[in-house]
Formats: structure tokens, C-alpha cells, sequence
């Protein structure tokens, strides 16, 4: 046993195994043990005389194994510092290099792009005449912009809206500091607790004086952009982008606690599962309609009214619930892991 | 060259924006660095898109008085087409920097290098 045990140490497998785990020292050690193992006290002068060639062979055999090592230990110091730096520059040389070929070559192809502000444009072609021409008729939405995207191309909103939804879930998933099962707080919410009251504003009273002003303004503001949104520039983005800005505002004034009384994990859930389940629905019954030639039974309106425009109205109302909701948790997990 | 160039201005800032932010994604190591590269090459993208649905002297696509000939009005696509980038970019950059949080929390820098020799350490 000790002796396969023996044999397998010194197999060259094994020692580079040893000398990556240990490095130089430790297999320096096992042959000098080795030697001094083997080497038996001599009895007479022809083993004396053995043992002092085995001394001077093992202390040669040292100083060799020195160089080596010293040789190693160089070219070790040149890659870590002087070839380090080499490789590195010539990455940087190599990027700059990939960097302004890709400018040129792009220059070069707008160059033969058609020019700035040219009515002949190819991307002026029969798609965005229809949409000029038959919007308003076929859509009741003054905006054309929202009628497109809300009417004619309200599948791809959709997407939209669900993947906004999903990385506010991955987020999530990242980010949220769960208690733990029997309602206490974990170490890292502590440490994320003290962290806001030490990093972040606490009873401002200028910040709470121009957030008791601005919040409401900033909310009516954001409900005009989403209501206006088949009217005038705005919708459902834009809109629910200011009305979590005042969220937020709120948020950083007054603190989790209070704006936890009305804002809760509950209230996101909700307020997306709705408004997502409501968009999805609205269109289904809007392509079933319209791909089988029915009416659809949903009233245009006069163009220019505040409820016209058919379905885009209550579908930029869901997109901004989606929006304002998502940016708002989206800070509240940055800022703190929760709500 | 330069002459059409000059003339497609908006575009050639577009796509020299875009080598920039290529070039930030490239060369820097921290990550946040990298994700306002990313940043930037979209915004360089929207500018792009917008660009290329100008038309001279028309008017933003809402219809004033009843007027609906194509003469009055740009191409409205590329309105549409920008705002779906936007969405997109805020949710991938939310995603991203919630990951660099979360790597910033495990290993304390944010150097990609350092964090790449960390995570090799601890696999062996």
C-alpha cells in the first residue's frame, strides 16, 4: 500500500498537481525528506564515502532546483506586470482601432443615405400615407402617432407594456429583501434600513413644503398627458413617466411609511394585472372584430372630443397605470430593497 | 464625402454617438461605464430613427382642421419606432443595474476584470 502510495507521489501528474496546489516550497521539502529518509547512518567508510556523494548530488540538485526557480519566479513578474501592461495596450490599440472602422464604415453608409428633410425618402412610402391619409377616419385619434401605435400596431404596445412589467419582476427577484418566515427582519434589511436613514433625506422641510405643492401638480399634469394622449402629443409612456415622478417626489419627502399607506406590493400587482389583463383582452375583441369583418360596436366619436378615439383612450390609461407603477418600484428597489 | 455629410448632419452625429458608445462598452472595466455606453448607443439609435422621419417643412403628425394629405405631415413611424426603443432600453437598463448591484454586493467592486478573477477563484 505505502509503496503504490510512494510511486504515485512521485509521478510527474502528482507533483505538478502538488506544485500548483503548494507551489515550489512544499515539493522542495518532499525531496529533502526524501533524501533524508533514505540516507542510513553509514557503517563503514564505503558507506560514508556513498552518503557524501549523495550529499553533494542532493545539494547540486538544490541549487539547480534555486535557479529554476528563480527563472520561473522572472518570467512569472514579467507577465504580471511588464506583459500585463502589453496585452492590455494592445487591447486598447485594437478596440480604438474596431471603434473607428465602425464610425467610418456607418459614415461612409450615410453618405448614400437619402438626405435630411427629403420628401423622396423611401421611409415616406405607402405605410405612412395610409396612416396620414386614413388615420383619423379609421381611428377617430387626432394623434396620429398614438393612433398608430394604439390601433394599428397596438399588438406590438403590448409587448411593450409586458416587457417593462418583467423586468420590473426581475428586478424584483434581484433585489427584494424578504423577511424571514416568522416576520423578522433579516440582517441585510437592517443594514439596507440604516443605510436609508443615513444616505437619504429625513423630514426635509424644504423638500416636504415643494412636495406638498408639486406632487398634486405633477399628478394632474400626468393624468391631462395620458388623457390628452390620442389629442395631443403624450399617452400612456409619457404620462405615466411624470405621474411616477411624483411618486417618487412624494417617496423622498415623506418617507416608506407614508407612502407605503396607498402604495403597497399589493397595489402593484393588482394595479399591472389589471391594466395588462384589460389591454390584452380590449385588442383581442378588436382583432377578433376586425379580422372576421364585424362591427366592433365601439363608437369613435367626434375627432378633437375628449372621448373619442375609440378604444385608445382606455388603453393609454392601462399603459400608464403599467408605467407609473413599474418606475415606482423600480426606485423603491433601488433605493432600499422594498416597499 | 464631407459635402454629404454636412448635409445628413443629424445622421452623422448619430452614428459617431454610436462608435462612441461602442467604444466605452469596449474599453472601460467598470460596469456602470458600460451600461451608460449602452445608454448612449440608444440614444444614438433614437436620434437616427428621428432623424430619418423628418421631412422639411411639414408639420408634427396631428391632424389640425381636418387636413389629412400627406403633403402636411412627417412620417409618423419612426415616432412609434423610437418609443418602443425607449421602453426597451429602460427595462434592460433596469435589469442590468440591478445585477451590477447585485455583483457590487457579492465581490465589492466593480471592476469586470477583478470580478471575473473572484468568480474564478471561487470555482476552483
Amino acid at each position: 500500500m505505502s509503496k503504490r502510495r510512494s510511486d504515485w507521489e512521485s509521478r510527474p501528474q502528482a507533483r505538478f498537481r502538488k506544485w500548483y496546489k503548494e507551489g515550489f516550497l512544499a515539493l522542495d521539502n518532499e525531496i529533502i525528506d526524501h533524501l533524508t529518509r533514505t540516507t542510513e547512518l553509514p557503517e563503514n567508510i564505503e558507506d560514508r564515502l556513498i552518503a557524501q556523494q549523495e550529499e553533494m548530488t542532493s545539494r547540486q540538485h538544490e541549487r539547480t532546483l534555486a535557479l529554476e526557480r528563480l527563472d520561473q519566479y522572472n518570467m512569472l513578474a514579467w507577465a504580471r506586470t511588464r506583459g500585463r501592461k502589453a496585452i492590455s495596450r494592445l487591447y486598447v490599440i485594437l478596440a480604438l482601432a474596431l471603434g473607428a472602422m465602425m464610425i467610418f464604415f456607418l459614415l461612409e453608409t450615410v453618405a448614400l443615405m437619402p438626405r435630411f428633410g427629403d420628401p423622396a425618402t423611401p421611409g415616406a412610402n405607402i405605410v405612412s400615407e395610409r396612416y396620414i391619409t386614413k388615420g383619423l377616419e379609421e381611428t377617430g385619434a387626432t394623434n396620429i402617432v398614438a393612433g398608430m401605435i394604439l390601433d394599428y400596431r397596438a399588438f406590438d404596445t403590448l409587448g411593450e407594456s409586458t416587457v417593462l412589467f418583467i423586468a420590473a419582476s426581475a428586478v424584483l427577484i434581484l433585489l427584494r429583501i424578504d423577511r424571514n418566515k416568522d416576520g423578522s427582519p433579516v440582517q441585510e434589511l437592517i443594514a439596507a434600513e440604516s443605510d436609508d436613514r443615513h444616505y437619504e433625506p429625513r423630514n426635509d422641510r424644504i423638500l416636504q413644503g415643494s412636495a406638498m405643492i408639486l406632487t398634486p401638480i405633477i399628478f394632474l399634469y400626468g393624468i391631462y398627458i395620458i388623457l390628452n394622449g390620442h389629442l395631443s402629443p403624450g399617452g400612456g409612456f409619457s404620462g405615466g413617466a411624470i405621474i411616477s415622478a411624483g411618486l417618487i417626489l412624494y417617496l423622498d419627502a415623506f418617507g416608506f411609511d407614508k407612502a407605503g399607506r396607498f402604495f403597497t406590493y399589493k397595489t402593484f400587482t393588482w394595479v399591472s394585472f389589471f391594466s395588462l389583463s384589460f389591454y390584452a383582452l380590449a385588442k383581442a375583441y378588436s382583432f377578433y372584430c376586425g379580422a372576421n369583418n364585424l362591427p366592433s360596436g365601439i363608437p369613435l366619436g367626434t375627432p378633437g372630443a375628449i372621448l373619442s378615439g375609440g378604444l385608445i383612450m382606455p388603453l393609454n390609461i392601462a399603459v400608464g397605470m403599467v408605467v407609473a407603477c413599474t418606475m415606482y418600484i423600480f426606485y423603491a428597489l433601488f433605493r432600499k430593497g422594498g416597499l | 464625402m464631407w459635402q454629404l455629410l454636412y448635409e445628413n448632419l443629424e445622421q452623422t452625429v448619430a452614428v459617431i454617438l454610436f462608435g462612441i458608445g461602442f467604444s466605452i462598452l469596449l474599453l472601460q472595466r467598470n460596469l456602470i461605464r458600460k451600461i451608460i455606453g449602452l445608454n448612449i448607443m440608444d440614444t444614438a439609435v433614437y436620434l437616427f430613427l428621428a432623424s430619418m422621419g423628418y421631412i422639411s417643412g411639414r408639420k408634427a403628425p396631428i391632424v389640425v382642421d381636418g387636413v389629412t394629405q400627406t403633403t402636411a405631415y412627417i412620417n409618423p413611424i419612426p415616432a412609434g419606432l423610437v418609443l418602443t426603443g425607449i421602453v426597451v432600453s429602460v427595462s434592460f437598463t433596469g435589469i442590468m443595474l440591478a445585477l451590477t448591484i447585485r455583483l457590487y454586493r457579492r465581490y465589492h467592486t466593480l471592476d469586470i476584470d477583478v470580478i471575473a478573477m473572484l468568480a474564478r477563484g471561487e470555482d476552483a
